[in-house]
């Protein structure tokens, strides 16, 4: 090329060129990744939520009739209804859960490698095992919750499960059993806060929650945002729950979104397409705002140590 | 340490002792806390087993017997031969270790890029990155379906498969905080001592970020060894089923009685291969977490 002559001059990689150039071959994977399995199959979800679409015959354009629809179906408020309760009540507890788990988990006191395994195991059985488990011990009559309640609290536990009022709250007793992978995470962050900062706060007489809100929670406050948005989105997306333990019932109290919308795409008498990319768009833009805000706010509470700041 | 430091030099050993004293206690009193924890984390476990042991009889008897008085270890080849657990067993083998080779390598090379190069567009890019996190897994299912279904991939492995090796927006995100702790200064002194991109990612950045790869590891292996939704939606035939999905469909058997021994058995089958890959990769995990204090 004409260039290779003023090279030795001005090299026509200057070193921002460079790193940019880089910058792309590092991320191409995931470049590639994001046309063919979601920039694409995004646009045709966005094409079908206007039709009606039940995969023997072709898509039948409706425009906005799927969204109008949706505004007058009481499933379809019940499941949001459902699914926000959830994640209002799950999330939460199980942050409070996983970092209360971790400081205990981060004293120097015996055996601890031991009991931090014991603390994480549940995570590893997530999914179809731990809801058919749980299926057994919510039993109302041969599962082991009632027999503790009625044992030590000397308590008449509910129905679980079969009872309206309670299966919900059964399904988020069950998730808190499961909040080792966030544990982790927090006991991760909390080992990488430096030693120094604590001990610094002591000398200067910082007592131990002071020194909580002021050294732990801004050192792991990454993590935090991290556990906080992928616990909402993973919330809002429960769907084994519903259809392992529960088939949504009894009476739609546990009729999450997903499950409303698997049914209508691929589970249902009646199957369409178009209508469950509606409901899989109004879900998409939940969570994108519910998101947006978390992260706008994160500059405010969150710390990078090795963040580039001017 | 800081023994001579005490206010009162001529009685050392007195405000020492106490401070002990009161340390001692708090240690007794946390390890009486972290047991009890530990006591009602594992109940539900030990329930399982000792439900997989027992005959349907024992398993319906209240109050709940928790050590059965004949261990009925015929459970488990009865239960693995009511379904073909077996070929369950092997699929899950063959999806779930096949997206973890994918996901650990590509998504901690595709971090460094977000975490550490400048590139033109790189804050748009990384937040289309984010947001692609926040698209529910719906709404790329039905697209997603009918792409594979064109292709003719479905009740194949290859939709579970595929996907993972072009990186997920999840894995990366969490490498990539975790590059962001790593102090800049390691990558300015190798890149004066003239190491190029590649070299830096692979010399430095990669080494000091084990405990992260170590944790898309387990993610990853976890996440898909347990999928349910994406298996049942792309696998028809039970010759290819995974193991979720053959545990759901014990479950669904048209029966009067749930065969709970049975099915616990079967439960415990499943979980098995997490237990003991964390049980064995643990120590490196929790161990290369503690190197993310890099001192130096």
């Amino acid at each position: 090329m004409a260039h290779t002559a003023s090279l030795a001059r001005r090299p026509f990689l200057t070193r921002s060129r460079k790193e940019g150039l880089f910058f792309f071959i590092f991320i191409s994977p995931w470049i590639l990744g994001f046309l063919i399995f979601l920039a694409g199959p995004i646009i045709a979800s966005f094409y079908f939520s206007l039709t009606t679409y039940d995969v023997l015959s072709p898509p039948q354009f409706l425009g906005l009739q799927n969204y109008q629809d949706l505004t007058s179906d009481d499933l379809f408020w019940q499941s949001l209804r459902v699914t926000t309760t959830y994640t209002l009540l799950s999330v939460p507890l199980g942050i409070a859960f996983a970092l209360g788990m971790a400081l205990l988990l981060n004293l120097k006191i015996p055996f601890i490698a031991f009991f931090r395994t014991i603390y994480y195991l549940p995570s590893v059985i997530s999914g179809v095992a731990v809801s058919v488990l749980w299926l057994w011990i919510l039993n109302p009559a041969f599962g082991i919750l009632n027999w503790g309640l009625g044992t030590f609290l000397h308590i008449q536990g509910p129905q679980w499960l079969f009872s309206e009022q309670w299966a919900l709250p059964s399904l988020v007793l069950m998730s808190l059993w499961s909040v080792g992978s966030s544990m982790i995470l927090y006991l991760a962050g909390l080992q990488g806060v430096p030693t120094e900062l604590y001990e610094a706060a002591s000398l200067d007489g910082a007592h131990a929650v002071r020194r909580f809100w002021h050294i732990t929670v801004p050192g792991i406050s990454p993590v935090l945002l991290f556990t906080l948005i992928t616990g909402i989105i993973a919330s809002f997306q429960t769907f084994t729950q519903a259809s392992i333990m529960t088939q949504g019932g009894p009476h739609y109290a546990t009729f999450f979104y997903v499950y409303y919308l698997w049914q209508t795409a691929f589970g249902g008498s009646t199957i369409d397409m178009g209508y469950a990319s509606a409901m899989a768009w109004i879900l998409f833009v939940i969570v994108f705002v519910l998101t947006i805000i978390l992260l706008v706010s994160s500059r405010l509470w969150v710390f990078y140590e090795g963040a580039e700041r001017g | 340490m800081d023994e001579r430091q005490g206010p009162d030099p001529g009685r050392p050993g007195l405000a020492q002792q106490r401070k002990k004293r009161r340390g001692l206690v708090g240690k007794a009193i946390a390890l009486a806390v972290v047991s009890v924890g530990a006591l009602f984390i594992l109940a539900p476990v030990f329930w399982m087993l000792s439900t997989s042991l027992k005959t349907l009889d024992q398993t319906l008897a209240f109050p709940p017997v928790w050590i059965p008085p004949s261990l009925q270890f015929k459970n488990y080849p009865d239960a693995l031969s009511v379904l073909p657990f077996g070929t369950f067993a092997r699929n899950s083998a063959i999806v779930t270790l096949t997206v973890l080779v994918g996901e650990v390598l590509t998504n901690s090379f595709v971090a460094y890029g977000f975490a550490r190069l400048r590139g033109p567009g790189r804050r748009w890019i990384f937040m289309v990155l984010l947001s692609t996190m926040l698209i529910p897994f719906p709404v790329l299912v039905i697209p997603q379906y009918l792409l594979f279904k064109n292709l003719g991939w479905i009740d194949t492995f290859l939709p579970l498969i595929v996907p993972p090796w072009f990186g997920s927006a999840f894995l990366i995100f969490l490498v990539r905080q975790f590059y962001m702790t790593i102090p800049r200064e390691l990558d300015e002194a190798a890149e004066i001592d003239g190491c190029g991109y590649f070299s830096i990612y692979f010399r430095i950045i990669m080494p000091l970020a084990k405990p992260a790869l170590a944790s898309v590891a387990i993610f990853s292996f976890t996440y898909n060894w347990n999928d349910y939704l994406a298996p049942l939606i792309y696998l028809d035939s039970p010759s290819n089923f995974t193991l979720p999905l053959g545990l759901a469909s014990f479950l669904g058997r048209p029966g009067t009685v749930i065969p709970w021994h049975q099915l616990m058995a079967a439960s415990l089958v499943t979980v098995l291969p997490c237990v003991l890959l964390f049980f064995f990769a643990q120590r490196f995990f929790i161990q290369g977490i503690v190197v993310s204090g890099v001192k130096g």
